[in-house]
């Protein structure tokens, strides 16, 4: 490609983008008069839902493409800017868009761990890996491993690994395309996950990396808009400028003073000490549940006895009856009831401080949360730096230079995201704390009735010691509403709402897209083109990836049904066994010539397994199977296991590549090779 | 290809910019992560500095670090010879 058509190619993006974010606002706007004119909440929905993945598959469509590098890395011409967006929208995923305020909201300083780590983790990429991989130019993440250190064993493990993390995450994403288009539209979660099931594949399977880059450019501006657009408005309410984000320290300062009012609020002991009551008698009957079952039954049977023999009034008599009704069927079903109650515990604790980090009760609980926290980062941070949906963009742009000015892009549009997320956190629990906090439960704020009566799951508010008025302890809130609810807590009209949850469904359709590519290309070029039938031609290659594509997806959708466990851990275990398998071997292969295949081999699989055992021993869904239980080792949880699988991993690739012979010659002019971007002859 | 000495010249000050960079990210990120109950006794724009950080100081430096990185590579590309010409 000539440098004069790359040129004209950029200045037409910057031409057709421009359009079509000026279309966008006239379309939202549109939509706002409509609302206006009585469109209903449903329709509004509707409309969002269709438009948006109607546009994505018009992009794909439009994109559609049957050429092995158009369809592999887009042409490798996609500016440093454009493909920094598509990264931005590849990243963040539906746990970014929808659950990062709402963790930074319920845990405060403690989940700023994934801020950081989902940043950092960027350099990492920047320092040690775009740049290289650009210069390698090929098409996966295992084609690298597979030149730098020869042979199909090491090329098998990478496609394990990647096929493996890439699939824990995607499953995650496509629940949150069925969460997000059930909740919005009404329609069933199995329908929600069909539709945008079918906008991700006419997407990806028409038109590959190229579509799957031009669609990821256009979500992340709807992403981006949507995300900041309640933010604005709710920083302009609060702090009277439409910059939040560097003004929400005074935000911050009035929520501790507020913290410290609700701590000694006397009505709020009231509620705490009701919770800390039951927690304590759940706690003693569980002691001797036989006994404790027995005991409660005689009693509320003596009651209705006595009230009924002196004559009580009816409603007494009911009253009594009905209690008597409620009381649990058995013994088991009891004991179930007390185990819940016992988890009161938690309602009855004081508020924590927003901005305090590693809560705890001494001083060895304090230092556990902080190597959690530091856990945590550590992970994520390098996990980014070593899944391959990820890296795979870096091998899209036209040259090693674009690729470094890319990353820097891509974690600009990163963070403007995630420099927000903490804002939106205190500013919504501010808000909560001086417009929900001593409102009446006759007169609650208009979104807090609306969201408790949608989904209790997310907001449950219930007058436990029946004043009549809101006690910050009598309210529980579920993460994912914080994001959802913002438009409403801010006072915006519907159409912002619906804007919201469009950018919801792009980032997690986004991310989907790349991931799915990514499995489809490590079975399709790795696994078939380069190990089974190296002739095969590239119009084969390329259908054979798109069939692939379609089962991957209908695979992930009929995993994603069986709705497994805990969203969160999947994320964090993605990440700890990515950074645990790719990272040294990568970043060896560039910076240190001596490491070779057997080292490569044994490293990687010591890594992954390291990582594999201790989240087998540890987290209670394996645990519980059957998996002999182990003490966390220094006390980190199951989802940092990448603490200890990456230095094992880096270690033993080391050690190994020593005791057994230098590679050969060949290898070692391809890692000189990546290491310049321009080797001329002298 | 026989490397020159100008080569291993461009590779060895690449290997000194990264560990430059490495060791900033590696100070705003854990060693400010391990004294962030500490740094919360410093107020900074209204923010406890601890907070600040992680919420938003890490990220701007991190945004700064890659910037410094491409920069300082395209030149350095240039400057020993080994860039790409104007294709990018």
């Amino acid at each position: 490609m000539s440098a004069f058509s790359q040129k004209a190619f950029n200045t037409q993006l910057k031409k057709t983008y421009s359009w079509y974010v000026g279309g966008f606002l006239i379309f939202l706007v549109a939509l706002a008069i409509a609302e206006q004119m009585g469109l209903s909440k449903a329709w509004i929905g509707y409309v969002f839902l269709f438009a948006t993945v109607a546009l994505y598959a018009g992009i794909g469509i439009m994109s559609r493409t049957a050429e092995v590098s158009e369809y592999y890395v887009a042409g490798r011409r996609v500016p440093a800017l454009f493909n920094g967006m598509a990264t931005g929208a590849d990243w963040m995923s539906a746990a970014s868009f929808i659950g990062m305020a709402g963790t930074l909201f319920l845990s405060g300083f403690d989940g700023l761990a994934f801020v950081m780590g989902w940043t950092g983790g960027y350099c990492l990429v920047a320092l040690f890996l775009a740049p290289y991989l650009r210069k390698f130019g090929q098409f996966t993440i295992p084609d690298f491993l597979g030149a730098r250190y020869g042979g199909n064993i090491i090329r098998t493990i990478g496609i394990i690994a990647a096929i493996t993390c890439s699939f824990v995450y995607v499953v995650a994403q496509i629940y949150g395309v069925g969460l997000i288009t059930s909740r919005f539209t009404g329609l069933e979660f199995g329908i929600g996950v069909f539709v945008g099931l079918g906008g991700i594949l006419v997407c990806s399977m028409l038109g590959g990396m190229k579509a799957v880059t031009w669609t990821q450019v256009a979500q992340y501006i709807i992403l981006i808009i949507a995300y900041m657009t309640p933010v604005v408005w709710l920083g302009i309410k609060h702090t009277g400028i439409p910059v939040p984000q560097i003004a929400y320290g005074v935000t911050l300062q009035k929520v501790g003073e507020l913290e410290k009012k609700i701590n000694a609020d006397p009505k709020e002991l009231e509620v705490r000490k009701i919770f800390k009551d039951k927690a304590d008698a759940a706690n003693a009957s569980l002691k001797d549940p036989a006994k404790a079952y027995a005991d409660g039954k005689t009693k509320l049977e003596q009651n209705v006895a006595s009230l009924k023999a002196a004559n009580a009034p009816a409603d007494q008599v009911s009253a009594a009856e009905k209690a008597l009704d409620a009381y649990p069927k058995d013994e088991a079903a009891a004991k179930g009831q007390w185990t819940k109650e016992k988890g009161l515990t938690a309602r009855a604790a004081p508020v924590r401080a927003h901005a305090d980090p590693y809560p705890g009760k001494d001083e060895a609980a304090r230092y556990t949360a902080k190597l959690n926290f530091l856990g945590i980062v550590f992970c994520m941070m390098f996990g980014t730096a070593a899944l391959p949906h990820i890296l795979m963009r870096y091998y899209t742009t036209p040259s090693v230079q674009e690729a470094r000015v890319s990353v820097f892009w891509s974690l600009f549009f990163i963070f403007l995201l995630y420099f927000t997320a903490p804002c939106l956190a205190v500013l919504a629990k501010f808000d909560m704390f001086t417009n929900l906090v001593g409102s009446s439960f006759a007169s609650l704020p208009a979104w807090a009735a609306a969201w408790a009566k949608v989904d209790p799951s997310l907001l449950n508010i219930t007058d436990i010691n029946k004043d009549g008025i809101v006690q910050w302890a009598e309210v529980v809130i579920g993460g994912d509403l914080i994001v959802l609810a913002t438009p409403e807590i801010a006072g915006l009209p519907y159409v912002v709402s619906g804007l919201v949850a469009a950018g919801g469904l792009a980032a997690a359709l986004s991310t989907a897209d790349g991931l799915l590519l990514t499995i489809a290309n490590a079975l399709s070029h790795d696994l078939y083109y380069k190990m089974i039938d190296t002739n095969a031609s590239t119009a084969r290659r390329v259908t054979i990836s798109k069939a692939l594509l379609v089962v991957v997806a209908i695979t992930a959708a009929w995993v994603t049904s069986l709705k497994p466990g805990d969203i969160l851990f999947l994320v964090g275990a993605a990440f700890s066994l990515a950074a645990s398998a790719f990272f040294p071997p990568l970043v060896l292969g560039v910076f240190w010539k001596r490491a070779n295949k057997w080292g490569a081999i044994i490293g990687m699989s010591t890594g992954l397994a390291v990582c594999l055992y201790y989240m087998m021993r540890t987290y209670p869904f394996f645990t519980n199977m059957g998996v002999p239980k182990m003490d966390l080792w220094f006390g980190l949880n199951p989802i940092s296991a990448g603490v200890f699988g990456l230095p094992i991993g880096l270690l033993t690739i080391i050690i190994v590549s020593m005791l057994t012979p230098a590679p050969d010659k060949e290898t070692q002019e391809l890692v000189e090779h990546v290491r310049y971007p321009n080797l001329k002859p002298a | 290809m026989e490397l020159s000495q100008r080569h291993h010249e461009y590779w060895r000050k690449n290997l000194v910019i990264t560990a430059v960079l490495l060791s900033i990210w590696f100070v705003v990120t854990f060693v400010e992560g391990w004294y962030a109950r500490e740094l919360n006794a410093i107020t900074f724009l209204g923010f406890p500095l601890g907070f600040y950080m992680s919420a938003q100081g890490s990220l701007v430096i991190y945004v700064v670090i890659i910037w410094i990185y491409a920069n300082y590579m395209g030149k350095l590309d240039k400057e020993f010879d080994v860039d790409e010409g104007d294709l990018g």
